[in-house]
């Protein structure tokens, strides 16, 4: 090979990483290639298990003591990066190749101040001394555009919030002047306004400095609007890897059109398109399929792809797909794409509410301290909720939508009474919920259940399945035992589990499968309401679609009212009927979700629509973000809450006075001090949908 | 309609046993996991050794506990005797094997009684929270506040006084039971109630108050479970705790009282005659440290076992 004058930043050839777990060795990766150019954005997509934190630390050589490259190269920069000593890597460490990892809070020091962290790291690299060291640490802080970076030096990580640690964390990062960044899942555990922030500010840095970015992740709309390529990889194997645009356009790998259609394109609803996720999961590594790694969940799977692996071909120039069958896909004889009906229309508004909140507040009183008790200063209390009043009809879905901090999970938790609210009132079906669940009767428990977020611990994990199914129905229905055995079998049916799943205890079934069972329990015992508190949020995407299209169905089948309640508008937007928006504690806009991305929208409402990661690259979105941090709930601005952060706040009246709910045409009510028809005026859509793919 | 999907179940149906576990059978899986590996098969063999020895001590020793043998007054180990006669010419083999039963009863009985009161305490005042839970802990902490040994002396004389001299050796027995109850319950409390406070937000503990469970439901069948691994282990670390109690007790004349061939006492008793009949202290000491290791190692393997349950 001759030496190539301009090669690419990053190279791998046939990487395999194989653990060790227990005397046995398992492919984290096998056989994975791919090269990232100069000043490329590459992205690195899969679900869990797909091997794609184990490429992200097999590139920085990080991999602990039970990983080891198996077979392959590494090629950084022209040099191969295997053979490097350690004394070489922690020259390229920081100033050539760095990570910003996953997680903030464990990544920084908690010990030690945020400018002596990164002075730490200038003074190795580049020999500063302690004062151009801060110097220099105060620079990259600013570079991130931190709004008080000195102060930020002199902070330790928890005073910080989660999207400033990530912020200091890239700063860390880039204050070597790398040429390549890797990023391991960056904005997983920030707020969409701040995922988008960060992602801005990484897109720019990098592009200012002519590096290249490496984003690993399993979100598929961070790569779409960020990237220029896209790897997929599924089960320790690469499969897909093209140019973002066409992939998303036109993708001819089985699973990567799986994982698209298991995602909503933003303004997507359940009665016109279904979501059709990809059935079963992932194999474990130990015991991967003879032939194509993808062949017992591929809708298109043929003898063939059972006996013998795929090899990774180039259909056409610049993309490789690992497919036997990309010819018939890629001329359109065969498509993976699979269609389901549309779910029915939901019951038309008519009738009384099912559910009626009005004024519901909840507080969470903090203690005082010794010194707060003797200055007899009143007791402060978290405003969790303040003043919500809503109403949702039979058989209708309402998403709440909200960053964390804005209420929305307690809200739910004050309904189904698992906390006490500490004022206003909730009717269901015309009965007054008494605040406690120990005043509420059986027959009124039996009519509001709720789908919790972790599916890790959502069931108990010492019943089996049968037992957990069994419980509301004997002490809800009053059902005997040994109906009520006979009946879990049924709603494991229901929930597309065999019957034999009764008998399992919950660490033999997947994130999916408990999820399932989770929502048999609650639908159990036929409830008039089901409260869903980010039931997918922790789920891979491509189950997430088949627990969405559950809940939609058996909501039909109960004709139960559902509470969908998810940081994820999108998903609020293809599931709900209704949408409301809260933000620390208050409804900002309440509408029909079919006109939720058109104007005139409540500014927060504008702001959060356009952070959405929108899974399509043809769609373009208007770049409204927040200043500031969320403020605490314990000192909650007075007037309208958003107008700290609010980028058409008027002045003294928002500051000041309590926004009026005003109506807008299409069914949306405004909390907001500008007129309707203002905001109309001055509002152009922030989401501007591009041609449908394909 | 047969999607993939069904297909990947059929083949995990085949090649899973999948048949609902009998009750029996539940035992006896329990059961051989307390077999596993080496330590834990070690250290329940040492257990049922143990018992057997507390049961059946009296029936197998050779000789009386009690029993001074005058023809061979301390007799080194040998085949006639096993572990050698005591300053009393006693045999220490037959006194190790009767003594099982009050090591069983007293420190084993003592600290089952401290897990279950712990363990209902710990349970009440983790769940209910608030100032029950703020009660109970600051009761539990000035309890924790003075050593077992000076506890257990303030105990016993206060019983002692309320009694007067004539108290049986019986209820000297119960006595020690009593303060190992006293003095154990705060800690099981403790360590029970720690795992409460983790367990009673997760959402299947809401779940379960969402569907009308009763309190016992709740409290015995979703959260208790979660505490059985940290609870065998804390068991295991009390009871070997209360040997030592029950023989310092002893030694300090207000426990079990001689001849009774309780271990702890023996020790005490040998370690007076230690330069003529150093035997009669090893094995009694000896017998500690097994039972104590045995209870440890089982106590482990019984974590693990409870975790994969």
């Amino acid at each position: 090979m001759t030496p190539d004058s301009n090669p690419p930043i990053l190279e791998l050839r046939d990487l395999t990483v194989s653990y060790r777990t227990g005397g046995r060795g398992s492919d984290a990766l096998r056989g994975v290639s791919l090269a990232v150019e100069r000043g490329q954005t590459y992205g690195l997509v899969g679900e869990s298990g797909s091997g794609k934190s184990t490429l992200a630390l097999a590139v920085m050589r990080y991999l602990g003591g039970e990983g080891a490259v198996a077979r392959g190269e590494i090629r950084f920069d022209g040099r191969d990066l295997l053979a490097l000593s350690p004394a070489d890597l922690r020259r390229i460490w920081g100033r050539e190749m760095a990570l910003v990892p996953q997680d903030p809070f464990t990544a920084l020091n908690p010990a030690m101040r945020i400018g002596e962290q990164l002075a730490e790291g200038l003074r190795l690299r580049f020999g500063l001394n302690p004062a151009e060291a801060r110097a220099a640490a105060l620079d990259a802080l600013r570079s991130v555009r931190l709004p008080d970076a000195e102060r930020a030096a002199d902070s330790y990580p928890h005073q910080l919030s989660g999207g400033q640690q990530q912020r200091v964390l890239i700063a860390l990062a880039l204050s070597g002047r790398p040429k390549l960044l890797v990023l391991d899942e960056p904005t997983t555990a920030l707020d969409v306004t701040t995922e988008a922030a960060v992602l801005d500010l990484v897109r720019d840095l990098t592009r200012a400095a002519g590096a290249s970015a490496l984003y690993v992740t399993h979100n598929l709309g961070v790569v779409a609007g960020r990237t220029e390529r896209v790897a997929v990889l599924y089960a320790s194997e690469l499969v897909e890897d093209a140019p973002t645009a066409d992939l998303f356009r036109q993708p001819l790998h089985p699973y990567t059109r799986g994982l698209l259609d298991s995602v909503p394109r933003l303004g997507q609803r359940k009665d016109e398109r279904r979501l059709t996720g990809i059935d079963g999961s992932i194999p474990p590594p130990g015991d991967l399929p003879p032939g194509c790694v993808f062949e017992p969940r591929c809708p298109l799977a043929v003898d063939r792809c059972r006996a013998e692996r795929p090899a990774l071909d180039e259909p056409l120039p610049g993309r490789r797909v690992r497919c036997h069958r990309w010819p018939e896909i890629l001329s359109g004889e065969v498509s993976a794409r699979r269609e389901l009906p549309p779910a029915l229309p939901s019951a038309t508004e008519s009738g009384e509410p099912l559910l009626r909140l009005e004024d519901v507040t909840v507080r969470y009183p903090l203690r005082r301290t010794a010194a707060e008790t003797l200055r007899r200063e009143p007791k402060k209390a978290v405003r969790a909720v303040s003043g919500v009043s809503l109403s949702l009809k039979q058989g209708r879905t309402l998403g709440i939508v909200g960053e964390s901090g804005s209420g929305k999970t307690s809200l739910a938790r004050a309904i189904v009474g698992l906390v006490q609210r500490s004022d206003g009132d909730i009717h269901l079906m015309e009965v007054e919920l008494p605040p406690r669940l120990s005043q509420r009767g059986r027959a009124l428990l039996a009519q509001l259940q709720m789908v919790f977020q972790n599916p890790e611990e959502a069931l108990n994990p010492y019943l089996t399945v049968g037992e957990s199914l069994s419980r509301p129905l004997v002490n809800l229905l009053g059902v005997s035992r040994a109906e009520a055995r006979q009946r879990a079998g049924d709603l494991l049916e229901a929930v597309r589990l065999p019957r034999t799943y009764a008998a399992r205890l919950p660490a033999q079934l997947s994130g999916g499968e408990k999820q399932r069972v989770a929502i048999a329990r609650a639908f159990a015992a036929n409830p008039a309401l089901l409260l869903a508190d980010e039931p997918v949020s922790s789920l891979d995407v491509s189950v997430q679609a088949n627990i969405l299209n559950l809940l939609t169905d058996l909501q039909r089948e109960h004709a139960a009212a559902t509470l969908f309640i998810s940081h994820d508008i999108a998903v609020v937007a293809y599931l709900a009927d209704e949408v409301a928006v809260m933000y620390l504690g208050q409804l900002m806009e309440t509408g029909p979700a079919a006109a939720l991305f058109e104007p005139p929208y409540h500014p927060y409402t504008e702001a959060l629509l356009s952070a959405i990661p929108a899974p399509d690259p043809t769609v373009r979105q208007a770049a409204i973000r927040l200043a500031g941090e969320l403020p605490s709930a314990v000192d909650v601005p007075s007037g309208c809450p958003f107008h700290t952060r609010c980028p058409r706040a008027l002045g003294a009246v928002c500051e000041t006075q309590t926004p009026p709910w005003q109506t807008a045409p299409g069914g949306k009510r405004i909390f907001c001090h500008i007129p309707v028809e203002e905001l109309a005026a001055q509002q152009l859509p922030v989401v501007v949908f591009g041609g449908e793919g394909e | 309609m047969l999607r993939p999907y069904w297909r990947i179940v059929i083949q995990a149906q085949l090649t899973e046993n999948s048949i609902i576990p009998t009750a029996g059978q539940r035992f006896l899986r329990f059961a051989r996991r307390l077999f596993a590996d080496f330590p834990t098969a070690l250290g329940t063999s040492i257990m049922l050794l143990f018992v057997l020895a507390a049961v059946f001590g009296p029936l197998l020793a050779p000789y009386g506990f009690n029993q001074s043998i005058y023809e061979h007054p301390r007799q080194p180990p040998d085949s006639s005797h096993w572990f050698g006669t005591d300053h009393l010419a006693r045999d220490v083999f037959s006194r190790v094997l009767v003594g099982a039963r009050s090591v069983l009863l007293l420190a084993g009985g003592g600290t089952l009684v401290a897990v279950a009161l712990g363990t209902l305490v710990g349970l009440a005042s983790g769940y209910a929270g608030g100032w029950l839970d703020e009660l109970l802990m600051r009761l539990f902490d000035s309890l924790l506040a003075l050593p077992a040994l000076l506890l257990a002396l303030l105990l016993l004389g206060t019983l002692r006084a309320a009694y007067g001299e004539s108290v049986s050796a019986v209820s000297k027995g119960l006595g020690v039971f009593l303060v190992l109850a006293v003095v154990y319950t705060p800690i099981v409390a403790r360590v029970v109630r720690s795992v409460v406070l983790a367990v009673k937000t997760r959402s299947y503990v809401e779940a379960a108050r969402l569907q009308g469970e009763s309190l016992g439901w709740i409290l015995f069948r979703e959260i208790l479970p979660a505490a059985l691994p940290a609870l065998a282990v804390e068991a295991a670390l009390r009871f070997s705790y209360a040997i030592f109690l029950t023989s310092s007790l002893g030694y300090l004349g207000v426990g079990v009282q001689p001849p009774n061939p309780d271990w702890g006492l023996m020790v005490n008793e040998g370690r007076r005659n230690v330069s003529q009949v150093p035997w009669a202290m090893w094995f009694p000491a000896a017998a500690i440290s097994l039972v104590v290791v045995g209870a440890n190692l089982m106590a482990d393997g019984l974590k693990r076992a409870l975790r994969e349950e």
